[in-house]
């Protein structure tokens, strides 16, 4: 029973590389995660078997070449606490000078090469490290900002600092071994291949730039398409399905057309504020309300907002009374149009609602309705704000509302 | 023009169908109004209205080959008695303004109903400008000299006066001529003038500002 509980629980902690509490590449807390045991002892024992001629350092390099990635830093990896951090660089420190130590008792190896073997392996980890860093950052910020981000200074110094001890290993390395004039001449041998190569396979580098350029654009446009076939078949086929079996209603035909067109040039044009999203300025508040009025009532609002601010609890107010004035012209006065014009100042914000329809005397309306008194009147007075109405029987009605702004609210 | 003579008017935009069905309902419902010919490019435009010499050309804003802007460069300065009305179904302030400052007369937009659309062809063949509520609050947007908006380089040319801000403001509320005219105890006659000169300012205002503005807005 327990092994079988173990292979799904290993089946599903694959041997993965951590991203976040890790010292060097976060290989030892991969396989500590997959154990299910203490990192400090997975680290303790990459360092005895560093001892052991190195075997820990490759070991461990091998692991972070072939060892994957987790894809997403798990919520309770926090970077090392300090304590941990140290304990790992002792430890690793530790491996390295008993392996020093051992190579140089036993005599197998020179400690002429162990040395600069060394420096040079700690060359390679940094350069590694930088390049896992690199990717990870790119993966994070997506694939425009890239080494080039805030850190990239960092990042090239510590690339430069890493090749420099890779070169300085090798270097030493060799000086020690050959003489000078052997050097030289093997030198300029590599360096007359390497340049040899580099021109040869010069087209081959421009085609693989040029083929994941072409890739990427094609990926792009691919998306793109996608993207746009999907809002198109949500939206606008959709509502062409419906029109299509309403034709006989030419007011649904119109209200659906409507609001299709409205939604699609917020689509197209960026003023996106979907169903989900509350508007955040008074031009988005005063078009979502006109929206909303149109659509329910079957009617165009013929929308103009002018400046624009940022919608605070008194400006809220007053768009949800403008959309109140919207809803009695577009129940009451029988007109297919609505202007609706807004317009914001740096002292006040004031917006009209007005209708060409049947109007009415104010001194004849009803005590008992209460749209416009409190819905509107009330509710800008409460806010600070004051509501005028001009109407008379067949001039139409223009509601005038005006709020003041804040005094914080000005820029 | 003279009266009883009907309005010559040249159609430009690049649906054929959608031409086809301005040309009906132009010809369906007006007398005032006959369609001389039509043409769905820039290239067509030009030659077209060179040959027809039209009194109003309705202008599509977008076309594939340069659009409306790119017919009024053209044609404008050959033939200065040609009036263009832009119809569009854009109304991002961009292309609105763009055209109006290549010398159209005015703008509507396509959702316009036929009998609109023929008052604003008979209206700017008269020499008046059609503004649009929506237009108006453009030009008010691009000439506001509220705190944070562009700063204002030539006052003369770049300011509306405080008449022609109330008139564009009644606009902008929806009000016709005729209403503005009583609202502010003028002549109709005056609010066609001070339209004109927005028009104008508009037109001769410095190109830096506007699309400095359209460009803050994110409409470019």
């Amino acid at each position: 029973m327990s092994s079988q509980v173990e292979t799904v629980v290993g089946a599903e902690i694959a041997v993965r590389r951590r991203r976040g509490g890790r010292v060097v590449a976060g290989v030892a807390g991969g396989i500590a995660d997959h154990l299910g045991v203490e990192v400090f002892w997975v680290r303790a024992v990459f360092a005895a078997l560093t001892a052991l001629n190195g075997v820990g350092v490759i070991a461990y390099g091998l692991l972070w070449i072939f060892v994957p990635q987790r894809t997403t830093s798990a919520p309770d990896e926090a970077p090392p606490k300090p304590r941990e951090r140290q304990q790992a660089i002792g430890l690793l420190a530790l491996g390295l000078g008993a392996a020093v130590l051992v190579t140089l008792l036993t005599g197998a190896v020179s400690g002429w090469i162990v040395g600069p073997l060394a420096v040079a392996l700690v060359g390679a980890a940094v350069v590694w490290r930088e390049a896992d860093e690199a990717q990870r950052r790119r993966w994070r910020d997506g694939a425009r900002s890239g080494v080039l981000g805030r850190s990239g200074r960092s990042a090239l110094i510590r690339i430069a600092s890493g090749v420099s001890l890779v070169a300085l290993g090798i270097g030493v390395l060799l000086f020690s071994t050959y003489q000078l004039d052997q050097i030289q001449f093997a030198l300029v041998a590599v360096l007359a291949t390497l340049a040899g190569v580099a021109l040869l396979t010069v087209p081959l580098w421009i085609k693989l730039v040029n083929d994941l350029d072409e890739e990427r654009r094609a990926r792009i446009r691919t998306e793109e398409k996608a993207e746009i076939a999907a809002h198109l078949h949500d939206s606008v086929l959709q509502t062409l399905a419906l029109i299509q079996k309403q034709a006989e209603a030419p007011r649904e035909v119109r209200r659906l057309a409507r609001g299709q067109e409205r939604q699609l040039r917020d689509w197209l044009y960026g003023r996106d504020f979907g169903e989900n999203a509350r508007p955040t300025t008074v031009s988005a508040a005063i078009a979502l309300a006109s929206g909303e009025v149109e659509d329910t009532f079957a009617i165009s609002v013929q929308q103009v907002v002018v400046g624009d601010c940022d919608l605070d609890h008194n400006l809220l107010a007053m768009v949800q009374a403008a959309r109140e004035a919207m809803v009695n012209a577009a129940k009451h006065a029988g007109v297919a149009e609505i202007s609706v014009y807004g317009e914001v100042e740096a002292d006040s914000v004031n917006v009209f609602v007005r209708d060409r329809g049947k109007g009415f005397d104010q001194g004849s309306v009803p005590e008992d309705r209460h749209g416009l008194a409190d819905s509107i009147r009330g509710r800008m007075v409460r806010h600070g704000g004051e509501a005028k109405v001009r109407t008379g029987p067949g001039e139409g009605t223009e509601v005038h509302l005006e709020m003041p702004r804040k005094q914080e609210a000005r820029s | 023009m003279t009266d009883g003579e009907r309005v010559r008017v040249f159609l430009v935009d690049d649906h054929a169908l959608f031409r086809a069905g301005v040309r009906a309902e132009l010809d369906s419902i007006s007398d005032e109004i006959e369609v001389v010919g039509e043409a769905g490019s820039v290239g067509e435009a030009v030659t077209g209205i060179n040959h027809h010499k039209p009194d109003v050309v309705l202008l599509d804003v977008h076309m594939p080959d340069g659009g409306g802007a790119a017919v009024l460069a053209k044609v404008r300065t050959a033939l200065p008695d040609v009036v263009f009305l832009a119809l569009s179904v854009s109304d991002a302030a961009e292309d609105v303004i763009a055209v109006i400052r290549a010398g159209a007369r005015g703008y509507v937009t396509k959702t316009i109903s036929s009998q609109e659309l023929v008052r604003a062809v008979v209206r700017v063949s008269e020499g008046d400008a059609v503004f649009s509520p929506r237009l108006a609050g453009f030009v008010l947007d691009a000439f506001a000299d509220r705190p944070g908006a562009a700063p204002i380089r030539d006052p003369e040319l770049d300011l509306l006066t405080p008449r022609e801000r109330d008139v564009l403001r009644l606009l902008a509320r929806g009000y016709a001529y005729k209403e503005i005219a009583s609202e502010l105890f003028i002549s109709v006659k005056t609010v066609e003038t001070h339209v004109s000169s927005v028009l104008r300012k508009t037109q001769l205002s410095n190109r830096y500002e506007l699309s400095r503005w359209a460009s803050d807005r994110r409409l470019v």
